[in-house]
């Protein structure tokens, strides 16, 4: 019978990772597929069984950003209530800073042969970078700004949005609004950033070359590395005692706020956080594919991203990582065998996944059932308002 | 043109007597000239144009220029093809009597063409012919002049080309002829449009005050970016030169005048086109003013209802044409019902199968009815290709007003801008006098209490929905007219009838209305300064920046509503 608050504050990391079983299950993976796949590509010869072919490695590198990509969904969506249907936007402005630093890696390799300007702005008759531009031809420069740039767009759009009070399907349809002006202001090729076309004909990164197995190998070790410490970041932000206000506005945002917390507060920094995250991802995905133009901030693929979170399991964190790979594998199948088929199913999934698996794949698994929403709200009642232990220690 | 005729008359009068065949042919020769007399007589008697075109052979420039001139200012139809002859390098001073002749190459040897009669008077090798020279001087001039002569061309279409050219060119030389034009000229309109290019060019030749003064009068009353440019030409080189100060007050005056007009135009311009674009915002987001607006639905296939309007345009007037094709222009008549009748049946397929499960549920209905809309495009992108539909106008939709240079309504806009209007009312007229009006209010107000007075409270759901679905349909067939009828027509739609909803407020049929106008119009305003996109994009951003402000649009709900 020891106060929640110092039992709270010594309850380690590891102690909330260790009673997370799909978490354990996830980073497991995620560490064996880190040193077998790379392993398989580089080291065992080609024809062996065990051969992992470069473009299967490349594949799951980009489910991999896709699987980061529904992490930060679910963080919000999953345990704040905040459905954005623009996250795809924090997804491509990651995209875009990565695309920079690759595209003045070119240098004076490209069409053109200037080292100093993109092909594309010397086909503009540009005479010199914009200032915008400056600083990109530093790495380091380039992960900031992938991080920095999402998370001040989600720190003053969800400081705007917030305060205001604009909840619900209110705030998913200006996030719409947000990625669809994106998306028409990157078409314009006055913007700088390639128009129609993006950013694309990517050389080298830090010096080796993109086409090399070894890159491609160590892009994916980033991608799995990124992947598991996003997670270990956002379940420790579930599992704080913040997480239980978040949960608690998702449940009840109105009685949150009547309790006396600035509701506001919390969701800007969830919110932000999860841009962050999105562009990480952004960050990781275009060096793997190789392009990123305006079409990542088609508001149809960001409401995409959301499909990922609900099959997975909203609200499990390890449930979208789950979805994520589910829906994408799902779509490089039939678009490859059946493209018409496509849709049909994308559909479909969207229709029966909100009537008949609320709480998605993970939670048909019994093991792995989502935690009782309703019980989130009581719980911090309870411990809040009364200064007592909760006897269950559900968390 | 008389002399000639009296030469032949007196020739037929000499002969006639003696010889039936020369009769006939001389007959034959005056029907010819009676039928390709041009218009107008012209001055020239065969000796002075035999003169005049000798001149073209001078050595130097300058003569050659007046002798073009002079050609030109007479406006003579016989003038038009040697000129034309000599622009294209075709006119030659024979070497044996040196004549000037046009010439026309056949196979190996070259036809001389007589400059007068215009017929064939000798042929011989190349070597016999010896070409006149033209520089760009020349050419100019030639231009110019063939321009002039089109002045008296008997098309009338030629004629006003030639007009606009001349007013274009404002070359001061050209003054005496257009004067002779605007003497023969018997077309009203053209003769307005002559008249304001003499002003124009008597407005930079004129060399008394009461010829600037009289020009500055006619041209005041013309309202066109043309005119603005003479007259603001006018001005800076009157201030320059030091006219005098009444000469350059009432050009100052003239062109404030043609300036506040010009204005005035460009903005009820704007308006209209904005009003036109409001009415489209409108049609899209009325359907859903009823679904999410009244029933609280996010229905994210609310584009797709459009686009299945469309199509079942598209597919009637198949059906027309194939079936009665003399009554193809009514079957929009038809296509009207039937849209509504389509899409509303897939709306209440759609409300009783996936959306009545999800009441009270907003996001979840967004996620299924986003999948609905996959769906739906998918099926009608199997059923009718992935390319557009050609979806025809009737004639009483093609065609346009034109209120002046700076304002044209199209039909089909205008057309547009009233079905909105009417559909708007309809639908007023049904939420607030019918029965099912009153039910569906009832609904929307307080379910438990009308499903205990005995409404059908699921029944009127689906008939609600369906409702706002039909209406999408029948903005489908409005919006074929405009646009492409493809399977993504509805995603071009979807986001800015959010907007437009959300702008004017949900549960408020007004507020759309109102919403619809004023983004429509906002955005033509915005559409010149900023070029469409960067429009498009401020407009998004400012009705981001609005929901800030005002979360739950213009005309919120007030009381218990709002939570519930």
């Amino acid at each position: 019978m020891t106060d929640y608050r110092t039992k709270y504050q010594m309850t380690p990391v590891i102690g909330w990772l260790l009673r997370d079983r799909g978490g354990m299950i996830l980073l497991a993976i995620l560490i064996a597929a880190s040193i077998l796949i790379p392993v398989g590509n580089l080291l065992v010869p080609e024809g062996s069984a065990f051969h992992v072919p470069t473009w299967m490695m490349s594949l799951l590198g980009k489910y991999l950003c896709y699987a980061l990509l529904a992490l930060s969904v679910d963080l919000i969506w999953g345990f704040c209530g905040i459905l954005s249907l623009g996250h795809g936007a924090f997804f491509a402005l990651g995209g875009y800073a990565m695309g920079m630093y690759l595209m003045r890696q070119i240098g004076d390799r490209g069409v053109y042969g200037n080292p100093e300007l993109p092909d594309f702005m010397v086909f503009l008759n540009w005479t010199e970078l914009p200032w915008y531009w400056y600083g990109f031809d530093m790495f380091w420069f380039a992960i900031v700004m992938a991080m920095f740039v999402p998370g001040l767009l989600a720190l003053v759009f969800g400081f705007l949005a917030f305060r205001s009070r604009v909840t619900g399907v209110y705030l998913s349809i200006i996030t719409q609004a947000m990625t669809y002006a994106l998306l028409l202001a990157f078409f314009r090729n006055d913007m700088g950033f390639g128009g129609n076309n993006g950013l694309t004909d990517f050389k080298d990164l830090l010096g080796f070359s993109l086409q090399a197995d070894g890159t491609r190998a160590a892009l994916f070790i980033a991608s799995c590395v990124m992947l598991g410490i996003c997670y270990v970041v956002a379940r420790c932000i579930t599992n704080s005692r913040l997480g239980k206000v978040l949960i608690a506005i998702r449940d009840a945002e109105a009685r949150v706020r009547f309790t006396g917390y600035r509701v506001e507060y919390y969701k800007l920094f969830v919110f932000t956080v999860s841009a962050v995250m999105a562009g990480i991802a952004g960050s990781l995905y275009v060096p793997q594919v190789g392009i990123i133009n305006p079409g990542e901030f088609a508001p149809a693929l960001s409401i995409e991203i959301v499909i990922w979170v609900a099959v997975g399991g909203r609200g499990t964190l390890y449930g979208a990582v789950l979805g994520a790979f589910i829906v994408n594998y799902a779509k490089t199948f039939f678009t490859g065998v059946m493209p018409d088929f496509w849709l049909f199913f994308l559909g479909g999934l969207f229709i029966a996944v909100t009537l008949f698996l609320p709480k998605g794949v993970i939670g048909a698994v019994p093991a792995f059932g989502a935690p009782d929403r309703q019980s989130a709200f009581s719980t911090l009642r309870k411990r809040f308002l009364n200064g007592r232990a909760n006897e269950g220690g559900k968390a | 043109m008389r002399t000639v005729m009296t030469a032949v008359l007196c020739r037929f009068r000499v002969r006639a007597n003696n010889s039936v065949p020369v009769l006939f042919a001389l007959a034959a020769i005056f029907a010819v000239m009676v039928l390709a007399s041009p218009r107008s007589a012209h001055a020239f008697s065969d000796e002075e144009l035999r003169n005049v075109t000798e001149q073209l052979n001078h050595k130097s420039s300058t003569k050659k220029v007046e002798a073009i001139e002079a050609m030109a200012a007479d406006g003579d139809p016989r003038v038009a093809p040697i000129l034309n002859a000599m622009l294209e390098g075709n006119l030659f001073v024979r070497a044996s009597d040196e004549h000037v002749v046009i010439g026309e190459k056949k196979g190996k040897v070259w036809n001389h063409i007589d400059v007068v009669s215009g017929e064939v008077v000798g042929e011989s090798g190349s070597k016999e012919l010896d070409k006149i020279k033209i520089n760009n001087r020349l050419r100019g001039a030639l231009r110019d002049a063939l321009a002039a002569l089109n002045l008296f061309s008997q098309d009338i279409g030629i004629r006003t080309a030639a007009v606009e050219q001349v007013m274009d060119a404002r070359d001061p030389s050209m003054l005496p002829l257009l004067i002779r034009a605007i003497e023969r000229e018997e077309d009203a309109t053209l003769l307005a449009r002559m008249e304001l290019a003499r002003a124009t060019m008597a407005l930079a030749a004129g060399e008394t005050t009461e010829e600037r003064l009289t020009a500055i009068e006619v041209l005041a009353s013309e309202t066109t970016p043309q005119i603005r440019a003479v007259l603001s030409q006018f001005v800076a080189s009157a201030e320059a030169e030091g006219y005098q100060p009444e000469v350059v007050a009432a050009a100052k005056d003239a062109l404030a005048e043609v300036e506040g007009r010009l204005s005035m135009w460009q903005t009820l311009g704007d308006v209209y086109r904005g009003i036109s674009l409001g009415s489209v915002l409108l049609l899209a987001a009325v359907g859903l003013a009823i679904t999410f607006g009244v029933m609280g639905v996010i229905n994210m296939a609310h584009g797709e209802m459009i686009m299945i309007g469309a199509y079942t345009t598209f597919v009637v007037q198949q059906i027309f044409s194939s079936v009665i094709p003399s009554g193809s222009p009514w079957s929009l008549v038809i296509a009207v019902p039937a849209a509504f009748v389509v899409a509303g049946l897939v709306g209440i397929v759609i409300e009783r199968c996936v959306i009545r499960f999800l009441y009270g549920r907003p996001l979840e209905t967004l996620l299924a009815t986003w999948g609905v809309s996959l769906v739906l495009q998918q099926a009608i992108r199997s059923l009718f290709g992935a390319t557009n539909q050609q979806v025809t106008a009737p004639d009483f939709m093609s065609g346009a007003l034109e209120l002046s240079s700076g304002l044209v309504l199209t039909y089909n806009r205008l057309w547009i801008i009233l079905f909105s209007l009417i559909v708007v009312g309809g639908i007023a007229i049904v939420l607030r006098y019918t029965a099912f009006g009153l039910q569906m209010r009832a609904v929307t107000q307080n379910r438990r209490m009308a499903g205990s007075v005995g409404i059908r409270t699921g029944y009127v759901d689906a008939l609600t929905f369906g409702l706002g679905s039909g209406i999408a349909g029948i903005a489908g067939v409005a919006l074929s007219q405009i646009s492409n009828v493809s399977p993504n027509l509805g995603q071009a739609y979807i986001i800015d009838s959010f907007m437009v909803v959300v702008f004017g407020g949900v549960g408020n049929l007004w507020g759309t209305v109102l919403g619809a106008f004023s983004l429509g119009i906002v955005n033509k305003f915005l559409e010149p300064v900023a070029g469409a996109v960067l429009a498009k994009i401020f407009v998004l951003i400012a009705l981001i920046l609005f929901i800030q402000k005002r979360p739950k649009g213009l005309f919120a709900l007030k009381g218990r509503a709002v939570e519930a």
